[in-house]
């Protein structure tokens, strides 16, 4: 059984925007699939769409046995619980140290009161400085985000996101904010969580050579459709082309900047 | 060739447009000091005079500072009401902010309907809500109370909106994300991100507002405003002198105080 469902899902935002046309796909246990296509195309939206940032307009979305379509709050937040994200701009509350922001993973779990008063027990402190261990943080572990690198922060989003215990992880474009080096670093702690953990992953990227060498399987979105969906010895450099459309609109702009 | 046209018309164009703007306050300030008959030369001329009238009247001597007991108090009174005002009004336009903010979605209307109460409060002038005030209160403490606690309110929910909005969005869809509930989110995310901001503009407030009570304290006979009101219609100008002194000297501490907390917080 699938992890993850989409039927015919579209979203369109104001009643103008069509960021997602009849998109259909399945995701099974333990994939790492990564999502491309050009900036505008609707990586984020798709991405939204699972963990209900984003509400699609139509369609069906099951995750883990379930219909999540609709599911309202109590039923909301149980779902998100399970699902872990990574920003572009890790979004962290950079004025919290690293190890309140790794703890805020388990907000989902707990009583909104103990939550709202950051009361965590003994357990989940262990648990939070294992997995910062883990990443490599533990000299961090009480400073202030606002002090750490790119690739920090990064890895405590990541460190916050295996925190809930998530069956599923998304990840929005992780390393379009990093040099080389963190790139490597932040890909290659994703593949090993997929590995390790038996997390499945789903990462929409920028970089179709990071996508080729790190994913089992690549889904190529352009205009709110899904072009290619296959793995990554099929992805053909036409089909490259064809999902960034850049062969056919550079030669149109060529030709009208001439004349 | 191209290139060089574009270049020197964009030049060109912002040589027009410093132009046209010099030359259109030009006219304004011609119309403007026809209309109400003020004269910046004859303006100017007269603050020599202004500045010899103050060092020779407003000066204190010791009358005047034999009331320095009694004009500390006071002032010391205003001061206290003015850092309550700002205090409270604070903490109720911090939730209401949360309902106007677009980061925290409450709802559209919720939303639209806190920045409009938020508006109409903030842009009636403290000095105005205090002569309407003075109809149900009368010439008592709380018309100044209420006159401030509305000005700054509104005041302080818009920057608390701008401010939840601009500084914590991302981590707030993080949390979100995360199956956080609205409260946990409050407190974990939005109050952690905006909390230097957020005391940044109450200092900036309880300086504000100090100043303000001293005019409101005329028209309602509270406070120091209205013993300078008091001294200065009894033609004490000696007296009236060493309450703005004794200001002055409370507005430049509050400031002081209030950079240093600021540099702490950081
Ligand atoms: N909140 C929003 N409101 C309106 N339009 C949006 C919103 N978010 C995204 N869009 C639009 O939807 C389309 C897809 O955007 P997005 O999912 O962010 O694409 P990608 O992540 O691939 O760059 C774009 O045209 C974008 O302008
Ligand atoms: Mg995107």
């Amino acid at each position: 059984m699938p992890i993850l469902e989409f039927k015919d899902v579209s979203k369109t935002y104001n009643n103008v925007t069509k960021a997602l046309q009849e998109v259909s796909f399945s995701i099974e246990e333990g994939e790492f699939v990564s999502i491309i296509g050009p900036s505008g195309a609707g990586k984020s939206t798709l991405l939204r769409c699972i963990n209900r940032l984003v509400d699609a307009s139509s369609g069906v979305i099951i995750f883990d046995g379930q219909d999540i379509t609709d599911v309202k709050k109590k039923e909301l937040r149980k779902v998100r619980t399970k699902t872990g994200m990574i920003f572009q701009h890790y979004n962290l509350v950079d004025r919290l140290s690293v190890i309140e922001n790794v703890l805020h993973g388990t907000l989902g779990q707990k009583s909104t009161i103990s939550g709202m008063t950051g009361h965590y027990t003994e357990e989940e402190k262990e648990k939070a400085f294992g997995i910062i261990n883990e990443l490599g943080l533990a000299d961090q572990a009480y400073k202030r985000c606002d002090e750490l690198s790119g690739g920090q922060k990064q890895r405590v989003g990541i460190a916050r996101a295996i925190m809930q215990q998530p069956k599923l992880i998304l990840c929005d474009e992780p390393i379009a904010s990093l040099d080389p080096k963190a790139s490597k670093t932040i890909m290659d702690h994703l593949s090993n969580i997929n590995r390790n953990k038996k997390i499945t992953c789903i990462v929409n990227l920028h970089q179709v050579d990071v996508a080729m060498k790190y994913s089992e399987r690549i889904i190529g979105v352009a205009e709110g459709r899904i072009v290619f969906d296959g793995p990554p010895e099929q992805l053909s450099e036409e089909m490259i082309h064809q999902i960034y459309q850049s062969n056919s609109s550079d030669l149109i702009t060529d030709v009208g900047y001439a004349q | 060739m191209k290139l060089n046209k574009d270049t020197e018309n964009v030049f060109k164009k912002r040589k027009i447009t410093y132009t046209i703007v010099f030359v259109g306050v030009l006219i304004v300030y011609f119309i403007a000091s026809t209309v109400t008959k003020f004269h910046l030369w004859d303006g100017l001329v007269s603050i020599p005079k202004a500045i010899v009238w103050m060092g020779e009247k407003l000066v204190p001597d010791a009358a005047a500072m034999a009331k320095l007991p009694k004009i500390l108090k006071k002032l010391f009174e205003t001061a206290l009401l003015s850092v309550a005002v700002t205090v409270i009004a604070a903490i109720i336009a911090f939730f209401f902010s949360l309902l106007g903010s677009k980061t925290t979605k409450v709802n559209g209307i919720v939303n639209r309907l806190v920045r409009i109460v938020a508006a109409f409060f903030r842009n009636v002038p403290d000095v105005v809500w205090a002569m309407l005030l003075m109809f149900s209160f009368g010439q008592n403490i709380l018309t100044g109370f209420f006159a401030l606690f509305f000005t700054t309110f509104g005041l302080l929910t818009r920057a608390f909106i701008e401010t939840i909005d601009e500084v914590s969005s991302s981590c707030v869809e993080a949390l979100d994300a995360t199956g956080a509930t609205f409260i946990q989110t409050v407190f974990q995310g939005i109050i952690p991100a905006s909390i230097t901001e957020i005391i940044t503009w109450v200092l900036y407030m309880i300086e504000t507002n100090i100043r303000s009570s001293t005019l409101i304290g005329m028209l309602t006979a509270t406070g120091i405003g209205y013993l300078f009101d008091l001294y200065y219609k009894r033609l004490d100008f000696a007296s009236a002198g060493l309450i703005v002194i004794s200001m002055v000297v409370l507005v430049i501490t509050i400031e002081g105080v209030s950079n240093r907390i600021r540099k702490v917080i950081q």
